[in-house]
């Protein structure tokens, strides 16, 4: 058994503690807008915010997490970034397929929490998810979009 | 307990085949696009559209929504004709059944072939005329007054004389009730929404997370299963070793022995995960099954391939004049090999399947999948129960590229239907990328030998390709399907089927089967053979001492079409230069300019490079595409542009590489896709010449990989004959 706190609420979940975040989200909460990709931390669909950082959560064991803050796709837009992030990606129909898109807002949110006026280089740094169906330009503009203006 | 042995009934599945089943379920493909008529299901209005008493139109879709808009496009066609707001629509990927076979004269249905627009086009514009006048007709009915003084505007029939007006919502009972009328005719225009860029209907779905895809599905009391295939594609599982030690592992309920692998059914997907990868099993090969050689290598056949590049062969349906003896005759020749690996088509939602039987005899099948009926009846075949008993489930695709077409039984929905069957409760089987990428059906491994004949005036006279090779059309439509003498037109399309006047051409195809499975892939041959035929003609002009531009113009003067495209392309990109030239920023850069006749489409793309480090930097691509007329043309630059990221990445990284019969990669650390990083700008001209409506998804992608070599080679001296290009360090020239 293990205790977590997602997105603002108290969770005790009956796993083993080396299960990955990943697999908790999804298989014991019910939480499935977090995506599995690859397992292993490449591809960026399980990105979540563990205390406001983008975290690939498909690697993480449940039980290093201790009482650190958990924010999921699901909760995205009770944040004020992560609102602005979403109304971006909608405004300029970011997502194709929309598999990886959770996690690239997730990854967006972080980004623009912590740099509300990101470089290029920092948009270029942060921003490191795939996609495989070549949204790339398109999130870069939904960053910029909904950064804070200059 | 033992592992149950599931696997006796498999290899009759396995006789019987998936090819046969796929050659039922997908169309012919036509070279060239015709416009296809509306079906005989164009006025099954209630097969199709449900209009809620709150406005909400919820739209069935025959076509599998995937990333390509698909859904967003065919509820814009039926809001301009029933005159609705596109908002108000909810469209959902329609069952399988007879009512949503619109392809093919109203006999099939798949999402794929870049058809879904250009092959429903006139249905649904019927379908929401048809909608339309049934509610006109209610509405004159309600009011007592002439049908003829009733008009619409979007969500509400409006009677003009008398000011009156009524929502769409609060006419659907009695509209529904009423006979369908055969004579509704769609509008003459001008169009309200058809042409214009419309919103995609699923992007806050998709921006929070809500947007269900086929791995998200969850069953009451259903079990998770992980599997293990064999690590040589064709092997049995004989016994499993530890299986006593994995099912006390915690949540561990079972294992299974599968057709070609073994399962671990567990209360969750991590413990089955975890239970699996710890498997011990001893892998049988079974004589008579195909199973990959154990010394099978890429390399190895591709040098069976290119043993077989002179061999005679059949040609392909452009045959014209007599190459062979115009090119011995000809005052210059130019030859030249050319390769592309085995690719997966890395779609990020794994393959999954949820099956669940239950008490009245049916089963319900929740499956990414590009043909409803088509797995329809693999999960009838496979349940031994009747077709009617099955309902397929589409969910949202995480990407397909073509990757959930059927392409033999080993899948996971035959999987979960198996487990579920043996432990009666539903089941659900994810496969983890590993085995994804161990059980794809690739991109074929390709090869094809290019023979030019020049005249003296730089002319070509003669082209002569042979493509010893099977594409997926050979490997699983059967012989019937490749006709007399046997053609594989998924082998030869795009160095087949090209534009240029050249009076002596030739494509000749020699059958040489993969021992690994094969499947269709983002714009399938072309995928390749563009590559190979592009960038071979501008080997081609530089033999001849000429500007590829003005080589591929000269060789284009009969057609106005093709002509215009590359004037388009060229606007856009500020003029043509082929460079190299110096930029501002330091970079030394060069253009390279290739064409392509996918699907019906046709697209000119230019690439601007540098070189870096020895790698290959893409700054900007524009393509040009015309697909005769558009629906909606921000979804067709958002296809272009996923085309190509993907068809740069495929030039770029992407292979897959067999050594003892196993392929190399297994997942996202060895099998490179293209990151952010090195997504170039990119920059789409549409052109609506009002040719026949062309295909959209697929077609941006086989310009790229040429269009870059062929940059790369003017900037680097050297010439890219082997895919894909970041195998070998660049040089500057």
């Amino acid at each position: 058994m293990v205790e977590i706190t997602v997105n603002g609420e108290r969770r005790r979940v009956e796993v083993e503690g080396d299960t990955p975040l990943l697999w908790v989200l999804r298989d014991t909460l019910g939480l499935t807008g977090t995506k599995y990709g690859c397992g292993i931390a490449q591809c960026g669909a399980c990105t979540v915010l563990v205390d406001g950082v983008a975290i690939r959560s498909c690697q993480l064991p449940v039980a290093d997490l201790g009482g650190r803050a958990i924010t999921t796709i699901e909760a995205v837009e009770a944040d004020p970034v992560g609102r602005r992030v979403v109304e971006a990606w909608v405004a300029l129909d970011v997502p194709q397929c929309g598999y990886c898109q959770s996690g690239q807002v997730m990854a967006a949110t972080a980004l623009l929490k912590q740099a509300p006026r990101p470089s290029e280089a920092a948009i270029q740094a942060a921003m490191s998810n795939l996609c495989r169906c070549g949204t790339y330009n398109a999130i870069a503009a939904g960053v910029r979009r909904a950064a804070e203006p200059a | 307990m033992r592992a149950r042995n599931l696997s006796r009934r498999a290899a009759l599945a396995g006789a019987l085949g998936g090819g046969l089943v796929l050659a039922i379920g997908l169309p012919r493909r036509e070279g060239r696009a015709k416009p296809a008529p509306a079906t005989p299901h164009a006025r099954k209005v209630a097969a199709y559209l449900a209009i809620a008493p709150d406005g909400r139109i919820t739209l069935q879709s025959p076509f599998a929504e995937g990333g390509q808009g698909i859904h967003t496009a065919v509820a814009q066609i039926v809001a301009e004709e029933l005159d609705a707001d596109l908002d108000a629509f909810a469209v959902e990927t329609a069952p399988a059944g007879a009512d949503y076979q619109v392809l093919a004269g109203g006999t099939r249905r798949v999402t794929g072939g870049s058809f879904s627009v250009r092959g429903s086009y006139a249905h649904f514009r019927l379908l929401g005329a048809t909608a339309r006048a049934m509610l006109v007709q209610a509405a004159a009915e309600r009011l007592a007054v002439p049908l003829t003084e009733c008009s619409t505007e979007p969500g509400f029939v409006v009677h003009a004389p008398s000011g009156r007006r009524i929502a769409y919502g609060a006419l659907a009972q009695d509209a529904a009730a009423l006979p369908v009328p055969a004579d509704a005719r769609p509008k003459a225009g001008p169009f309200r929404l058809i042409g214009h860029p419309a919103p995609r209907l699923d992007s806050r779905a998709k921006a929070t997370g809500q947007a269900r895809y086929a791995i998200d599905m969850a069953v009451e009391g259903m079990l998770q299963a992980a599997v293990r295939h064999a690590p040589r594609a064709g092997a049995e599982p004989g016994e499993v070793l530890n299986e006593a030690a994995l099912r006390a592992m915690p949540g561990v309920h079972s294992v299974h022995r599968l057709p070609g692998a073994v399962a671990v059914l567990a209360d969750s997907f991590w413990r089955a995960r975890q239970a699996a990868a710890k498997l011990e099993v001893v892998w049988t090969a079974l004589s008579g099954q195909a199973v990959v050689p154990e010394d099978f290598s890429s390399a190895g056949h591709l040098g069976l391939l290119r043993a077989q590049a002179d061999a005679g062969g059949n040609p392909a349906g452009d045959l014209r004049g007599d190459a062979p003896a115009a090119l011995a005759a000809a005052a210059q020749r130019v030859e030249a090999d050319y390769d592309a690996p085995y690719l997966a088509h890395a779609q990020l939602e794994p393959p999954s399947a949820t099956v669940g039987f239950n008490a009245d005899g049916t089963l319900d099948a929740w499956v990414p999948n590009q043909a409803p009926e088509l797995f329809q009846g693999i999960a009838a075949r496979e349940a031994g129960i009747e077709a009617a008993k099955v309902r397929i489930h589409s969910p949202l695709l995480g990407g397909f590229f073509g990757r959930h077409f059927a392409y033999g039984p080993q899948h996971p929905m035959n999987q979960a239907i198996r487990l579920a069957r043996a432990v009666e409760k539903p089941v659900k089987v994810i496969w983890t990328r590993e085995e994804e990428f161990s059980r794809d059906a690739y991109r074929p491994l390709s090869f094809a030998r290019l023979r030019a004949g020049l005249d003296g005036q730089g002319r070509i006279v003669a082209l002569h390709a042979t493509v010893p090779g099977e594409g997926p059309v050979a490997r699983h439509f059967g012989p019937e399907r490749l006709g007399n003498p046997p053609m594989d037109s998924s082998a030869v399309e795009g160095l087949a089927g090209k534009p240029y006047d050249i009076p002596n051409r030739r494509v000749d195809w020699v059958h040489v089967p993969h021992a690994v499975n094969i499947g269709f892939w983002r714009s399938v041959g072309h995928s390749m053979n563009d590559f190979f035929y592009e960038a071979f003609l501008d080997e081609v002009a530089e033999a001849a001492g000429q500007d590829p531009l003005a080589f591929r113009r000269a060789h284009l003067a009969h057609s106005a079409r093709h002509l215009a495209l590359l004037d388009a392309v060229v606007e856009l990109s500020g003029g043509w230069r082929r460079g190299p030239y110096d930029t501002p920023d330091g970079t030394r850069r060069a253009r390279g300019l290739a064409m392509a006749s996918p699907f019906g489409s046709e697209v000119a793309t230019i690439a601007e490079v540098s070189v870096r480090d020895g790698a290959a930097v893409v700054h900007e691509v524009f393509v040009a595409i015309d697909p005769g007329s558009v629906v909606n043309p921000a979804i067709v630059a958002a296809q272009v542009e996923s085309a190509v990221c993907i068809g740069l990445s495929s030039a770029a990284f992407e292979a897959v590489v067999f050594e003892d019969g196993r392929p190399r990669q297994r997942n996202f650390d060895t099998y490179r896709i293209l990151s952010r990083a090195e997504m170039p700008r990119v920059q789409v001209r549409i052109v609506e010449s009002g040719a026949p409506m062309g295909g959209v998804g697929e077609p941006g992608v086989p310009g790229v990989p040429p269009a870059v070599a062929n940059a790369l080679a003017v900037l680097t001296g050297r010439r890219i004959r082997s895919l894909p290009f970041s195998q070998e360090r660049l040089g500057q020239a």
